[in-house]
C-alpha cells in the first residue's frame, strides 16, 4: 500500500515551502544548525545511493569533501573567483578526482573496497597538506568578507531586510536544500529507470543481473563518479559556512564519513527515506547528549551496531514492515498481462 | 651506507607492520571477515598492558602475558556474540558492526584513559643497539622484527601442523563440509579471532614501547596492516610479512628524504603495488 498520491505530494510540498521560508521567519541560528544538518543529510543521501544501491561500501568519502572544499578555497583565493562559481568547481573537481580513485579501487573487491578508499582519501589529505600556497597542514581562511561578497547576497538583504551575514547564511541554507530536495529527486527518478533497475538487480544477484545484459562495473563506476560530484558540491558549500579550512578537518573521516554511515545505517541503509530519518535520530541525540562527550559517540556506536544485528534496514525499514507504508516505493508492479497483448483494433461501428 | 641504514630501520619497522597485519590475514583467511576495528583493538591492548604494567609494577614484557589470555577472551566474546551472527554473503553487516566497534572502542579509550599520549616503559633495553660493521641496528626493533617472523612461523605451524589447523583450514575451504565432519564454524572463528587478539596484544607492546600512543591512532594502524595484508597477498601468512616489510621500507625511504611523506610513500607504495599485481605478491587461492 502507498500513501494517497496527492495526500502524500501536498504533505511533502507544505514542508518544503515551509523549510524555504525559513530564514525569513525564523531566527538565525535555526537557520545554521539546519544547515549543518543538511549537510549531513546530502552526505548520507550520497553515501546511501553508494553503499545502499550500488553495493559499494566506501570509507573514503571525506577525500570528495576535503577536494570539493580546497577547489572552493583555491578558486577564491589564488583565481579571485565568486564562491558560488567555487562550489561548482568544487564538485568538478571531487569528480574528476573520483576517476583515477575509482580505476584504482574498484581493483578491490568487496571488503576491501573500504579499506582501498579509505587509504586514497588520506592520501589526498597528505597530499593537500603539501599544498604550501594554501596553507600546507595548517590549513587557511577565507578572506575577510567573501561571503558577504557573494553574487545575490545584496538581494537577499534587500529581500529580508537583515545584514549581510544573515543573508549569506539563508544563500548557503537556500542552495543546500535545494541539493538535498534535487539529490533526493535525482536518486528517485534515477532508481526507478532503467538503469536504477539495473543497479539493484546488481545488488541482489550479481550474477543474474548480468547474464540478462547489466554492466555492473559500468553502472558502480558511473554512480561513484556522480555521489563524488555531489559529495563534492556538498562539502565546498559546508566550508563558505566554516571559512577555515585545514587537510585535517577537511578530510576528517568522524565528521564526513563515519557520523554519514551511522545516520544511513540507523535510519535505513537501501531505503530514500532512510538518510532523512536517520538524520533527524542523529540531531536529536546530538541535542540530548550534548554535554556528555565522547558517550555521544560510543551510543550512536552502539545504536548502529544493534541496527545491524536486529533490523537490518533500519528505522524506515521497520515502519514500512509494520504498517506497509512507503512513501517513495522503489518497487515496480509486475506488467498486467494485458498490457503485453497488441491492443485490439478499434471497432468502427 | 645512509640507504642502507634507512633500508635496515625500514625492513624492521616491516616486522611492527607484520605484527598489526597477522591477526588481521588470519581473521581474513580463515572467514572472510574484514576487521574495521583491529587497529583500535591494538590500541585497546596497549592501554590493557599499560594498566597491569602500572598496577602490578610488572615489566611491559611479562605484563602481556597477563594481557593475552585477557584479549583472547574479549576475542572469543566478540566472534560469539557479535560478529558470528552478522557473517554471510552480505559484506555490509560485518564491515558496519565492526566499523561502529572501531568508533565505540576508540571513544570509550578516550572517556576512560583521556586524549593524552601514553607509552609503555621497558627501561634500559629501549636505548641500548648493536653495531653489525656498517650498520648500527636498535635492540627493540630487532626484537619486534624477530617477534615478527617467530609469530608467522608459529602460525604458519599451527594452520599446517595442528588439528586446529587443519579445522581451520577445512572451515575455510568449505564451510558446509566442515560441518559434516564434525567441526562447529562458529566455534573455529571464535578461536581464530581470540589468537588474532593475542597476537595484536604482541603488536601492541611493540607499538607502546616503540613510541607514544593515544586512543585515537587505531585507524592508521588499521590501515598500515590492510595494506601489508593485501600487498602480501590474501591468506597467506609470509606474504603479510613481505607485505609489512614493503610498508615499512617505503615508509623509511619516504621519511628520509622529507619527514612529511612517510605515511604518503608507505600509501604509494601500496597503490603502485596493487597496480602491478591487483592480488598482491603471493596470492594464495583465488578469492
Amino acid at each position: 500500500m502507498t500513501l494517497s498520491r496527492p495526500l502524500g505530494l501536498g504533505l511533502a510540498f507544505a514542508a518544503l515551502a515551509l523549510l524555504y521560508a525559513l530564514p525569513a521567519i525564523a531566527p538565525r541560528a535555526v537557520v545554521q544548525d539546519l544547515f549543518g544538518i543538511l549537510t549531513l543529510l546530502v552526505l548520507a543521501m550520497n553515501w546511501n545511493m553508494l553503499a545502499g544501491f550500488a553495493g559499494l561500501v566506501s570509507v573514503g568519502q571525506q577525500a570528495f569533501v576535503g577536494i570539493g572544499a580546497y577547489a572552493m578555497f583555491a578558486a577564491i583565493i589564488l583565481m579571485g573567483l565568486d564562491p558560488l562559481v567555487g562550489v561548482l568547481i568544487g564538485g568538478v573537481a571531487a569528480a574528476v578526482f573520483a576517476i583515477p580513485m575509482a580505476f584504482f579501487a574498484f581493483r578491490l573487491n568487496g571488503a576491501y573496497f573500504a579499506i582501498g578508499t579509505w587509504v586514497v582519501a588520506d592520501i589526498a589529505r597528505l597530499g593537500i597538506s603539501q599544498w604550501k600556497a594554501l596553507g600546507g597542514g595548517t590549513g587557511t581562511s577565507l578572506p575577510k568578507g567573501t561571503a558577504k561578497e557573494m553574487a545575490f547576497v545584496e538581494q537577499i538583504k534587500a529581500l529580508l531586510d537583515v545584514s549581510s551575514a544573515a543573508a549569506a547564511d539563508a544563500l548557503t541554507y537556500w542552495l543546500m536544500l535545494s541539493l538535498a530536495v534535487a539529490m533526493l529527486v535525482a536518486a528517485y527518478v534515477f532508481l526507478r529507470s532503467r538503469m536504477g533497475l539495473g543497479l539493484q538487480a546488481i545488488r541482489d544477484n550479481e550474477n543474474a543481473a548480468r547474464s540478462v545484459g547489466v554492466d555492473p562495473v559500468k553502472l558502480k563506476a558511473l554512480v561513484f563518479l556522480l555521489t563524488a560530484f555531489g559529495t563534492g558540491l556538498c562539502g565546498a558549500l559546508a566550508f563558505i559556512q566554516i571559512t577555515r579550512v585545514t587537510p585535517d578537518a577537511a578530510f576528517s573521516v568522524i565528521d564526513w564519513t563515519a557520523f554519514v554511515i551511522f545516520i544511513t545505517v540507523i535510519g535505513g541503509i537501501g531505503t530514500l527515506p532512510g538518510p532523512i530519518v536517520g538524520v533527524i535520530v542523529f540531531y536529536a541525540l546530538q541535542r540530548a547528549l550534548a554535554d556528555y562527550g565522547t558517550i555521544y559517540l560510543i551510543v550512536l556506536g552502539c545504536l548502529g551496531i544493534a541496527v545491524m544485528l536486529f533490523a537490518r534496514r533500519g528505522l524506515w525499514g521497520m515502519f514500512t514492515d509494520r504498517t506497509g507504508l512507503d512513501l517513495l516505493p522503489l518497487t515496480h508492479r509486475p506488467p498486467r498481462l494485458a498490457a503485453l497483448q497488441p491492443k485490439p483494433a478499434r471497432s468502427t461501428v | 651506507m645512509m640507504l642502507i641504514d634507512t633500508l635496515a630501520q625500514g625492513l624492521l619497522l616491516g616486522g611492527l607492520y607484520a605484527l598489526f597485519a597477522a591477526g588481521l590475514s588470519l581473521v581474513f583467511g580463515i572467514m572472510r571477515l574484514v576487521n574495521l576495528a583491529h587497529g583500535d583493538l591494538i590500541i585497546l591492548a596497549a592501554y590493557l598492558i599499560l594498566t597491569i604494567a602500572t598496577v602490578t609494577g610488572l615489566h611491559p614484557f611479562l605484563a602481556v602475558v597477563l594481557a593475552a589470555p585477557v584479549m583472547f577472551a574479549l576475542g572469543w566474546l566478540l566472534q560469539t556474540h557479535l560478529l558470528n551472527r552478522v557473517l554471510g554473503t552480505d559484506i555490509l553487516p560485518p564491515l558496519l558492526v565492526t566499523f561502529g566497534l572501531s568508533v565505540v572502542i576508540q571513544n570509550g579509550l578516550l572517556s576512560g584513559f583521556t586524549a593524552d599520549s601514553q607509552k609503555l616503559t621497558a627501561g634500559s633495553i629501549e636505548a641500548a643497539s648493536v653495531s653489525l660493521g656498517f650498520v648500527t641496528l636498535g635492540v627493540m626493533p630487532l626484537l619486534t622484527f624477530a617477534s615478527a617472523v617467530a609469530v608467522v612461523f608459529a602460525l604458519n605451524q599451527l594452520f599446517y601442523r595442528t588439528a586446529l589447523g587443519r579445522a581451520f583450514r577445512a572451515t575455510s575451504d568449505d564451510q558446509v563440509t566442515a560441518q559434516l565432519m564434525g567441526i562447529r564454524p562458529q566455534n573455529i572463528f571464535a578461536i581464530a579471532t581470540g589468537i588474532a587478539l593475542v597476537v595484536a596484544t604482541i603488536a601492541a607492546l611493540y607499538l607502546g614501547t616503540r613510541a607514544n600512543f593515544d586512543p585515537s591512532i587505531g585507524p592508521a594502524r588499521l590501515l598500515y596492516a590492510f595494506e601489508a595484508v593485501i600487498i602480501g597477498g590474501l591468506g597467506s601468512l609470509w606474504g603479510t610479512l613481505a607485505g609489512g616489510i614493503v610498508i615499512g621500507m617505503a615508509q623509511a625511504v619516504g621519511a628520509s628524504i622529507n619527514p612529511e611523506w612517510q605515511i604518503l610513500s608507505g600509501h604509494i607504495a601500496f597503490v603502485i603495488v596493487l597496480l602491478f599485481r591487483p592480488r598482491g605478491l603471493f596470492p594464495r587461492a583465488n578469492d
